[in-house]
Order: structure tokens, then C-alpha cells, then sequence
């Protein structure tokens, strides 16, 4: 073990190598690694986000779900509504219709019957008046007789 | 006969424990006739094999930081990445400040002394071998006259030349960090110090001993933990390699030892640099603390 030059020149090498793995060794693989640590911690990161993510939007589903089906129990009970309301319009609409036409039906058969009337009330004038002559012609009593049709003309 | 065999040993072990060596003298550059050359010798295996274990890591993970993706890495990219989430999550836990040479110098010192400790785990033999049979058939030498260590580790120039940077590199920040003042105040005022002036003026050499000794024990200390464990270590595959040599026995009892002691190595040698890169991250962060 004796010390000579050797450990000068070694030094040198020392120097140089250490400089060496500073300059270029060294960062470059540092910022390789550097740069994988950030990008895991980057995907974890938005993996746990887009769990968020799906959560929130699995519960907006269920909440738009929910909606729909009360504005659907909804509908369908205005539909009911709606429902019986139109049939009881059209109820009231047929009976007043039927109303209506009855009437006319009414007001048609009275204007016949009164028609009738009076056409039977002028026959009957007239066969009165026939027969009236006939009893004129033998018995003149007019004034007992002119009662006496007054009183049949009213009966009729 | 007994005799020669243990000559042979000696001389075995010596030869493993040479460096392969360059040095100036009055005739002008020798290689390998350095006992008296001081301190202008090179130990140029440890520099052959320093170099290229450092340009190795370099070249491989700068490769790899090139080609860093983000989304797939690849099987090398994350191998890298988990030494550097080490080396990063080691740096974080110790030190504190913010300093860009910190943690790129404990990837350095972690990878490199490992790369260096492991070429520990290379049969003892097998290099040394090649290179005297290259040696004479290629260059013409005699044979038994290559000298080669491949373990740049077990040469304490080695590691004390990392220890050292280290070194500057603590005295640096302190003086950065605390100014030359509060450096100097950190040496001489503690761990005694005394409201009376009079006493205090004589404490400041005790104090300036105690702190002066602790913090050149911090590159000593580091240096020598690193080569004392590899030279240890490297010395028993040697003389694993040595009772190879005694017969079929030795050859059994032999191989099954290197294999035990390889496999408990594989623990020494990361240790090691583990430790070499943990201290040094402490002894910076206590450099960048101000009392």
C-alpha cells in the first residue's frame, strides 16, 4: 500500500465521471421518472374523478326516472279526468240534444193535433151547419138551436 | 521440496499482490522496477481498469437515459431506474439541502466502487493468466513478468483517490455554507468552549486537535474501510487459489471454499459500496449543516 500518482489520475477519472453522470445521466432518467409518477397520480386522479362522475350521473338517472314516472301517474290521471269529463259533456250534450229534439218532436205533434183540430173544428162547422139545415127545416126555433151548436162547437 | 513449495506460494501471493507499474527514475520511464521510484509510479492496471469500469457505467446508463421513456420502460431502463430510486431515496432520507452534485456523486460512487469491487468475483487467476500468456506470445516477455491486479479497489490509491474528492468536496460546502469563518469557528470552538475568554483562548487548540483528528479521520477512514475489506477479500481467493494447488484434495476443498467465499463476497462487495456512498451523502449533509 504505498500512495503514488496513481491516486491523482484517478481523481481526474473520478471528476470526470461524476461530472459525466451529472450532466447527462442523471436528469434526463430523473424527469423520465418524474414525469410516470405525475402521470399515474394524473390517472388516478381523473379515474377517481369520472367515479364521481358516474355516480352523479347515475343518480340524475334515477332521479329523472323518478320524475318521469310521477309525470306519467300524473297524465294518466288527467287523462281520467279529462276522460270523464267528456263522457259526462257528451252525456249532457246527447241529453240536451235529446231534449231539443223531443221538443221539436212535441212542438211538431201539437201543431198537427191543433191542425187536425181545426180542421175537424171547420168540418164539424160545416156538418153542423148540414145538419142544422136539416133541423131547420123542421123545427125553427133559432135561438134554441143557435145554443145548442154554440155548445157543440165548444165540446169539440 | 516442502521447502520450494512454499517459496513458490510466497512468490505466487507476492506476484498476485503487485500492480502492474510505470515510474519515473534516473533513466527515464521503467515499467515494473519501482521499489525506489516514489511517489511518480502509476499503477496502471488500477488505471486501465478504473477507467474502464467508470466509462462502462457512464456509457451504459447514458444509453439508457437517452432512450428513457416514459410509458414502457425497457429491462435496462428499469434496472437503472431502481438503482437511481435507491441512490435518490438514500440521498432524501440523509440529506437535506438542496445540491444537484449530491445525488448524481452517490450514483457514481455506488455504481463505480461496486463495478470495481466486482471484478473481485473474476477467477484470481484467469486475467493475470491471459495477459502474461499475451504477454509472451504477442510481445515476447518472459513469463512470470506481467503483473496485473484487477481489482482497482484493493489499491489504496484507488480509494483514496475517491476519498479524497470526497474530501475537498466536504471542506468545499463547509466553507460555502458556513463561510470561511464559521468553518474555522467549527474547528476551534467546539466541542469545549467556556464563557471566559481567557479559558476559551485555551481551549482553541484542544479543540482545533479533537476536530482536526475527526475530520481527517472521515477520508482515512472511508479509504481504508473499502480497500482493507476488498484486500482482505482478494487475499483469501489467493490463497483459496494456493491450496488449489495441494492435489486432488486441495483442488475439491479448494473450489468448494472459492465458491463459499464468492458467494458471501457478492454480499462485501455491495455492502461496501453501499457504505462508501451512504457515508459519503452523511459526511456532505453534516458539511452543509450550520450549528
Amino acid at each position: 500500500m504505498n500512495i503514488n500518482a496513481t491516486l491523482l489520475i484517478n481523481m481526474i477519472f473520478f471528476v470526470g465521471f461524476v461530472w459525466f453522470c451529472m450532466k447527462f445521466v442523471w436528469p434526463p432518467i430523473m424527469k423520465a421518472i418524474k414525469e410516470r409518477q405525475d402521470k399515474i397520480a394524473e390517472g388516478l386522479a381523473a379515474s377517481e374523478r369520472s367515479q364521481k362522475d358516474l355516480e352523479l350521473a347515475r343518480e340524475k338517472a334515477s332521479e329523472i326516472l323518478r320524475d318521469a314516472k310521477g309525470q306519467s301517474a300524473e297524465l294518466v290521471d288527467s287523462a281520467k279526468k279529462r276522460h270523464a269529463e267528456i263522457v259526462d259533456s257528451a252525456k249532457d250534450d246527447a241529453r240536451a240534444e235529446a231534449d231539443k229534439i223531443k221538443a221539436g218532436a212535441e212542438a211538431e205533434i201539437e201543431q198537427e193535433v191543433n191542425r187536425a183540430r181545426e180542421q175537424l173544428r171547420a168540418k164539424v162547422a160545416t156538418l153542423a151547419v148540414a145538419g142544422a139545415e136539416k133541423v131547420i127545416e123542421r123545427n125553427i126555433d133559432d135561438a134554441a138551436n143557435n145554443d145548442m151548436f154554440d155548445k157543440l162547437v165548444e165540446d169539440l | 521440496m516442502a521447502s520450494s513449495d512454499k517459496v513458490d506460494s510466497v512468490d505466487y501471493i507476492k506476484h498476485h499482490l503487485q500492480n502492474w507499474q510505470v515510474c519515473k527514475t534516473d533513466e527515464g520511464w521503467v515499467w515494473n522496477q519501482c521499489q525506489e521510484a516514489g511517489f511518480w509510479t502509476f499503477n496502471v492496471d488500477s488505471l486501465i481498469f478504473s477507467f474502464l469500469l467508470g466509462v462502462l457505467f457512464s456509457f451504459a446508463f447514458w444509453k439508457v437515459a437517452r432512450n428513457a421513456k416514459i410509458e414502457k420502460p425497457g429491462r435496462w431502463q428499469s434496472i437503472v431506474e431502481v438503482i437511481f430510486e435507491f441512490v435518490d431515496k438514500s440521498v432524501k432520507d440523509t440529506f437535506h439541502g438542496r445540491n444537484p452534485l449530491i445525488a448524481p456523486l452517490a450514483l457514481t460512487i455506488f455504481v463505480w466502487v461496486f463495478l470495481m469491487n466486482l471484478m473481485d468475483l473474476v477467477p484470481v487467476d484467469l486475467l493475470p493468466w491471459l495477459a502474461d500468456k499475451f504477454n509472451v506470445y504477442a510481445l515476447g516477455a518472459e513469463p512470470g513478468h506481467t503483473y496485473l491486479k484487477v481489482v482497482p479497489t484493493t489499491d489504496a490509491n484507488i480509494t483514496f483517490s475517491l476519498s479524497i474528492a470526497v474530501f475537498l468536496l466536504i471542506i468545499f460546502y463547509s466553507i460555502k455554507v458556513k463561510g470561511i469563518g464559521g468553518f474555522i469557528g467549527e474547528l476551534t470552538l467546539h466541542p469545549f468552549s467556556s464563557k471566559n475568554k481567557f479559558v476559551q483562548v485555551l481551549l482553541i487548540p484542544v479543540n482545533f486537535l479533537m476536530e482536526s483528528i475527526g475530520l481527517l479521520a472521515k477520508p482515512v477512514s472511508l479509504a481504508l474501510r473499502l480497500f482493507g475489506n476488498l484486500y482482505a477479500g482478494e487475499l483469501i481467493f489467493i490463497l483459496i487459489a494456493v491450496l488449489m494447488s495441494a492435489g486432488i484434495g486441495g483442488i475439491v476443498g479448494g473450489g468448494i471454499a472459492y465458491m463459499v467465499w464468492a458467494i458471501f463476497h457478492i454480499l462485501v462487495i455491495t455492502l461496501q459500496a453501499f457504505i462508501f456512498m451512504m457515508l459519503t451523502i452523511v459526511y456532505l449533509s453534516m458539511a452543509h449543516e450550520d450549528h
